[in-house]
């Protein structure tokens, strides 16, 4: 596996950022995620938590029983000394029902405008790429996903909706995603998932995680509808298949 | 138990907050003013990092359905004790059926309530912390019943502990800062600007503060990563937002700065139009 030269800097006095370069890109993201799982498992017990982002890992630390320098060092060593077999790395494709309907795809029509691209061929595009998870983040449940088809590229909304409900499936400029809950939101809404994305009754709330891919497949209202009722009944399971990077 | 009779304008319950879920996106949330909260828990005998009720600016009222002792810190919002005012900052005696309710905001913000063995609300995730859509409320309401154990404050003889408040949270105007991981990418100029500028603190919640006057700059965003209680965000309009407890737990601007633990306690009290400068540490 391709080390990086990773750069750490302090971030206030009781954490630490080591940054990769600044991509959006698999080989980042395995290496970081192959370091985190190091971290994970020699994990000593000044580290509070670690935060895996896009490209870069973010430690908190009790500052009473390390400092930033010695903290600095312990990682320094230990990225060095990790494996650099290229081990594969098992993740799972996670089969994501969305519903298209123009009922859901509020803004299917102005997507289908602004990218001179027509709604089925749309819809297309969108559901022949499995998205990367780099990352959950930024509200419980939110999945950073890489990969969208830059035919697909669009602006977000030039004032944001007030309530955008959850399970929308939007695209927001080079990204696209899921609203895990409602919320204001400026993305463009192609349609609506039932699928849940975080859930707080069990010890482990998203079923996802960084690494895994997300493929949308195309579900008609009925259903959508049905499934709905199965989610709510947790009898609903999660189609997914296992592959190796 | 305690029942609400009335709830304030956004009370909720609080402890240290949520560290391990961050990864899944929840934010860490906990008390805005860990000092106050820590000197409520123990001035009656409790771990720091008991859950503690906070009140913000125009406080509850509540009835106490079994004996116990609390203690109660921080913003100075006139508490009483059957409508009598009752003194803060030390540990009080309360007896089944007894009232406590608040009334003109004095000093400060956020007030805490502390209670002997802390308050029993749901544990979600390892932490009681109100947080819309993690736990099952993320306010107190009228007609709450808080659980708390009534075997803890009762019984035992307690000291008659009084101490100031913090000298430096209700008047101090400085922030202390650290640079933040994009500090460096502000120039020279603009990194004097910031640090001699006043800020009047505008819009402001459990999430965040958004401070004035504008901080015109060009940078560019950074690939979504990492933020903290404490980081000072700025937006390419020139925002300058102080990411607080209840703060998401990635984000795309680049943190120019990073409060200390004490200043982010010290901003927790500030009102809306109150000034703040920083001071790099």
């Amino acid at each position: 596996m391709k080390k990086h030269e990773l750069t750490y800097k302090p971030f206030g006095n009781a954490a630490i950022l080591i940054e990769w370069p600044s991509e959006m890109h698999d080989s980042i993201l395995k290496d970081l995620l192959s370091f985190y799982n190091t971290i994970q498992r020699n994990k000593i017990a000044a580290i509070v938590e670690t935060i895996q982002s896009i490209n870069s890992l973010t430690i908190i630390y009790d500052p009473q029983l390390i400092h930033f320098e010695e903290m600095k060092q312990w990682l320094i060593a230990l990225y060095k000394k990790e494996t650099t077999e290229n081990t594969p790395v098992a993740y799972y494709v996670w089969k994501i029902p969305v519903c298209y309907d123009t009922r859901f795809g509020v803004d299917l029509a102005e997507i289908s405008d602004k990218t001179m691209i027509s709604i089925p061929k749309v819809i297309e595009l969108h559901t022949k790429t499995a998205y990367r998870i780099y990352s959950i983040g930024f509200l419980p449940g939110f999945l950073y996903l890489g990969g969208l088809d830059s035919r697909l590229h669009i602006d977000r909304k030039p004032s944001p909706r007030l309530e955008v409900p959850k399970g929308a499936v939007g695209i927001g400029g080079m990204q696209t995603g899921i609203y895990p809950r409602t919320s204001p939101g400026g993305w463009q809404i192609l349609g609506n998932t039932p699928i849940s994305f975080f859930d707080t009754s069990t010890s482990i709330p998203c079923f996802a995680k960084a690494g895994d891919k997300i493929q949308f497949t195309p579900i008609s209202y009925q259903e959508y509808v049905h499934m709905q009722t199965q989610v709510a009944n947790e009898e609903y399971f999660i189609e997914k298949e296992v592959f190796y990077d | 138990m305690i029942k609400i009779l009335k709830s304030g304008l956004y009370t909720s319950i609080q402890d240290m907050g949520r560290m391990h879920f961050l990864n899944y996106g929840v934010p860490i949330s906990g008390v805005m003013d860990s000092y106050s909260a820590s000197l409520s828990n123990v001035m009656v005998g409790n771990a720091k990092t008991c859950a503690v009720m906070e009140v913000t600016l125009q406080g509850p009222e509540m009835e106490f359905m079994s004996a116990t002792r609390i203690a109660i810190t921080g913003a100075d919002l006139s508490p009483t004790l059957n409508y009598t005012p009752v003194e803060m900052n030390t540990s009080i005696s309360i007896q089944q059926g007894d009232l406590i309710g608040f009334g003109e905001r004095k000093t400060g913000a956020r007030s805490y309530l502390a209670i002997a063995g802390g308050f029993q609300t749901a544990l979600v995730f390892g932490s009681r912390s109100y947080f819309e859509g993690i736990t099952p409320n993320a306010t107190i309401k009228k007609g709450d019943l808080l659980p708390f154990n009534s075997s803890f404050g009762t019984g035992v003889s307690f000291f008659d502990v009084k101490k100031q408040d913090h000298p430096t949270i209700f008047n101090q105007q400085t922030l202390e800062v650290q640079a933040g991981p994009e500090f460096d990418w502000l120039s020279n100029e603009q990194q004097q600007k910031l640090l001699s500028n006043t800020y009047s603190l505008d819009l402001n919640n459990r999430m965040a503060y958004q401070l004035q006057p504008l901080f015109p700059n060009s940078l560019k965003s950074i690939i979504s990563s990492a933020v903290l209680p404490g980081t000072v965000q700025l937006t390419p309009s020139g925002k300058i937002i102080v990411l607080m407890r209840d703060g998401q737990t990635t984000g795309g601007y680049p943190r120019i700065a990073q409060l200390t633990e004490q200043s982010i306690n010290q901003l927790s009290q500030k009102l809306h139009h109150e000034k703040a400068h920083f001071r790099l540490v």
